[in-house]
């Protein structure tokens, strides 16, 4: 099989197009540069009606709405999941991994919960505060100018609050509160923690004239039609297009390599179509890596040459090595006081909470290093596969029977509809270097790629932070008049810690730092080993605090994105 | 108001108010015709992929019960909720039918499903000889009182299959009908249509002893001022 090789030859070739790569799309598109994004999945736009669910009934789906397709019931807006057909990945005997990968284009940011957190700056130094992990090459005060940018280009609602560690911004305000939040705003003060307005990348108010504003459908995770959420495709590549750009995109195509010259710089890629199944070439002056931190890693390592025979940019053997997830450790609590609920109206509100709990403790008075914070959900949703199942349940909190059945099960669902809030909380876990993935010689994917195998375990800090957060989950449930549902994680369950990578939040595969034998970019994201090779996902991470790491790819791919520009008009690259 | 003109109000009209709103990115001119084809759309599709189509039409073209089988979900479903005015009950939920695509969707549930219904009817053979589906009101309910109540002791899997089978089929249906058209209008959903939140209606913060902190909402969005382009001053306060 011959490999087919176009005779264009672009000034960038950018490799995924989510978050990472939408921006750069945007960024280089504007500035008149020529650009390939390559992605593995189809077209996507939220806005066709064919492949649109946002605002789609139970009963239009003969499964209401089941889990069976989609991981994360039949409306989500990602095609992928935890486990995709023909794409396996492997994992180092008694460790665990979960990597979730969504094929599309826009990639994750479809159906993403929108929490736009900055980092602050704490967050970039963490190694300063104890001692542990690596502290950036670059402080808040590099970010910050871009951060706003973002702010400004994107659309995030949300307060000012002050706050050391969460910095301040140019927010859209924030929607008012449901009932549930309400509640829960009562408990955390009487707990003694706070609670502010959450920070979510949603439209609600205009911020130009080609985004529609959020109409409180509570449906994000379903990608909107009007463009009233952040996602890649209807918020930064399409408007390059838009603007003129030079944009061309390849889809179903899945990179295989960066191909390389004998100076060891890169040429371009090679990609396979899913359409015809053959391997093609791509040309460019500049690579931009942004599949995501694992699939950009995995191409790296199986980018090897006669100039890079660990793999490209992998003379430090740093490639795949500290991959880190945030943590994640849930809890579900009923609360009498929502009980008996008038549903006269509508409270679906944004795609997600109106208020959270960013991180309030001092981890030197604390068992475990690095903080989390708390997300809160309820209320009365629109019933899916699921609802109703166990109709009166929380009977056994008042001494009644459970179970049975009759016209009385109608009035139990009415009587617990919103009467259950949850938490999830998240946070941030210490990068270690032999947490990694890295190529399992012995697997390959339906296309001839070799597999990702996954080494990872989480630490005593990470489970000592979980049992934190399940005290915590308790007390606020408490101080609610609520009882928690199920029973505490034990520390065999490691206190209701999940297993890495289901937090969707990986990071840190390609860190950046000064020394190129223990990092694998510069600070501005520009591989050691070959100049016109970037990465702008999240593999350039450090660290990530305990905030979703979303806006942070974003103002790092415009800042990468803008030294790209300036390199190029140098001829540097 | 009509599904489909709500969609157009909110989308074209209400709030956003400026003429010229482009929500589509590149198709600016004919947002009529978008806006019509997307509320056309929840008719026709449900944003189903190409793959997830086939696999739809591969299990709608299996069989798992036959048409005596059908009628016993009938009859029991019926049982377990049984129909009230003016919101119907399961049968007018497609329960069965749902019932019977489950089964498809999740194998693990057959034997259970298979099993419990046979176990119905050789019950109901042995206690007055009749099936099942045949029976009294009266006979039904003597079959299903015992196994209706799980013990919340032990898990359910450790109970007997007729009790496993009455929590799936309770649950399936209850399910069934409160994701259906009928059972959404009964449960009084208000949501699923673009609309504006505002906060909690005053009459529902008092009936919960609630109330909201002015200072709070002093900072929540102006929904007056949604269609309104925002502008910040250099420290992000709002002047819009």
């Amino acid at each position: 099989m011959q490999i087919k090789e176009s005779s264009d030859v672009y000034d960038v070739i950018i490799v995924g197009s989510g978050a990472g790569g939408g921006m750069a799309t945007k960024q280089l598109a504007d500035a008149g540069l020529k650009v390939a994004v390559v992605e593995a999945g189809p077209y996507f736009d939220p806005a066709d009606p064919k492949t649109m669910t946002q605002l789609k009934w139970p009963y239009e789906s003969p499964r209401r709405g089941a889990n069976t397709d989609r991981v994360f019931g039949e409306w989500d807006m990602a095609y992928g999941g935890w486990e995709i057909e023909g794409e396996p990945y492997t994992h180092e005997e008694g460790t665990e991994f979960d990597w979730y990968r969504s094929h599309m284009l826009g990639g994750r940011t479809n159906h993403w919960g929108r929490i736009s957190l900055r980092f602050g700056p704490h967050d970039f130094k963490g190694k300063d505060k104890d001692g542990l992990g690596d502290n950036w090459p670059i402080s808040y005060d590099d970010v910050k100018p871009y951060y706003d940018k973002v702010d400004k280009l994107i659309g995030v609602f949300g307060t000012n609050e002050g706050r050391p560690n969460d910095p301040d911004g140019f927010f859209l305000p924030p929607p008012k509160p449901r009932l549930h939040e309400l509640f829960y705003i009562q408990g955390a003060k009487k707990t003694g923690i706070p609670v502010i307005p959450s920070r979510l990348s949603m439209l609600t108010k205009k911020i130009n004239n080609d985004r529609g504003v959020c109409f409180y459908c509570g449906q994000c995770s379903r990608s909107c039609s009007v463009y009233a959420d952040f996602s890649a495709g209807s918020c930064l590549i399409f408007p390059a297009q838009k603007n003129g750009g030079q944009v061309k995109i390849f889809v179903n195509s899945v990179v295989r390599e960066v191909t390389t010259d004998e100076e060891g710089k890169a040429t371009g890629v090679s990609y396979i179509s899913k359409d015809d199944r053959k391997e093609y070439k791509l040309k460019a002056k500049v690579v931009v890596l942004a599949a995501s931190a694992c699939s950009s890693a995995r191409i790296l390592l199986n980018s090897k040459s006669k100039q890079h025979p660990n793999g490209l940019g992998n003379s430090s053997d740093v490639v795949g090595k500290y991959l880190h997830d945030s943590t994640g450790s849930s809890r579900a609590g009923f609360i009498p006081g929502l009980m008996n609920r008038k549903p006269s109206y509508n409270e679906d509100g944004v795609g997600g909470m109106h208020v959270y709990t960013p991180w309030w403790g001092d981890n030197t008075k604390l068992d475990f290093p690095r903080g989390y914070h708390i997300e809160v959900w309820g209320g009365m949703g629109m019933p899916n596969y699921g609802f109703g199942f166990n109709p009166n349940d929380f009977n056994k909190f008042f001494g009644l029977s459970v179970g049975g059945y009759g016209e009385g099960l109608r009035n139990d669902v009415k009587k617990y509809y919103g009467s259950v809030i949850g938490f999830g909380g998240r946070g941030e876990p210490v990068a270690r270097k032999d947490n990694y993935c890295e190529i399992d010689p012995t697997t390959v994917d339906q296309f001839g790629i070799p597999v990702l195998k996954f080494n990872y375990k989480w630490s005593d800090f990470e489970k000592k932070q979980a049992r934190h957060m399940q005290q915590t989950f308790e007390e606020l449930i408490h101080n609610m008049g609520g009882e928690p549902l199920g029973d505490t994680p034990t520390k065999e369950q490691d206190y209701g810690l999940e297993a890495p990578g289901r937090i969707i939040h990986e990071v840190g595969t390609t860190r950046m730092g000064d020394d190129p034998k223990t990092s694998v970019t510069n600070k501005y994201q520009q591989l050691h080993d070959a100049k016109n090779v970037f990465i702008v996902d999240a593999g350039p991470f450090v660290s990530q605090g305990d905030k979703n790491c979303t806006w942070t790819i974003l103002a790092l791919s415009w800042r990468a994105s803008d030294y790209i520009i300036e390199q190029l008009k140098q001829q540097n690259i | 108001m009509d599904r489909r003109k709500s969609i157009q109000t909110m989308i074209l009209g209400a709030g956003a108010g400026a003429a010229g709103l482009a929500l589509h990115g590149c198709n600016t001119d004919g947002s009529t015709q978008t806006e019509e084809a997307i509320a056309k759309s929840t008719e026709t599709y449900f944003g189903r992929t190409p793959e997830e189509l086939e696999r739809l039409a591969k299990l709608n073209a299996e069989q798992l019960f036959n048409a005596h089988e059908m009628e016993t979900i009938s009859a029991l479903s019926t049982v377990i909720l049984p129909p009230k005015e003016p919101h119907g009950g399961p049968i007018e939920a497609g329960v069965p039918e749902f019932i019977e695509f489950m089964g498809k969707d999740v194998p693990k549930l057959q034997t259970t499903l298979l099993g419990g219904l046979m176990w119905l009817d050789h019950k109901s053979n042995t206690e007055y000889g009749t099936e099942f589906k045949a029976a009294t009101l009266e006979q039904q309910k003597a079959i299903l009182d015992p196994i209706a109540f799980h013990d919340m002791e032990v898990p359910l899997d450790q109970q007997a299959l007729e009790i496993q089978f009455f929590y799936l089929m309770r649950g399936l249906t209850l399910t069934g009908y409160y994701t259906s058209k009928v059972g959404i209008a009964d449960l009084g959903y208000k949501g699923n249509q673009p609309n504006v939140w505002d906060g909690v209606p005053e009459d529902v913060l008092a009936q919960h002893g609630m109330a909201y902190d002015p200072e709070w909402i002093a900072k929540c969005v102006d929904q007056s001022q949604r269609g309104v382009i925002a502008e910040w001053d250099e420290k992000g306060n709002l002047l819009t």
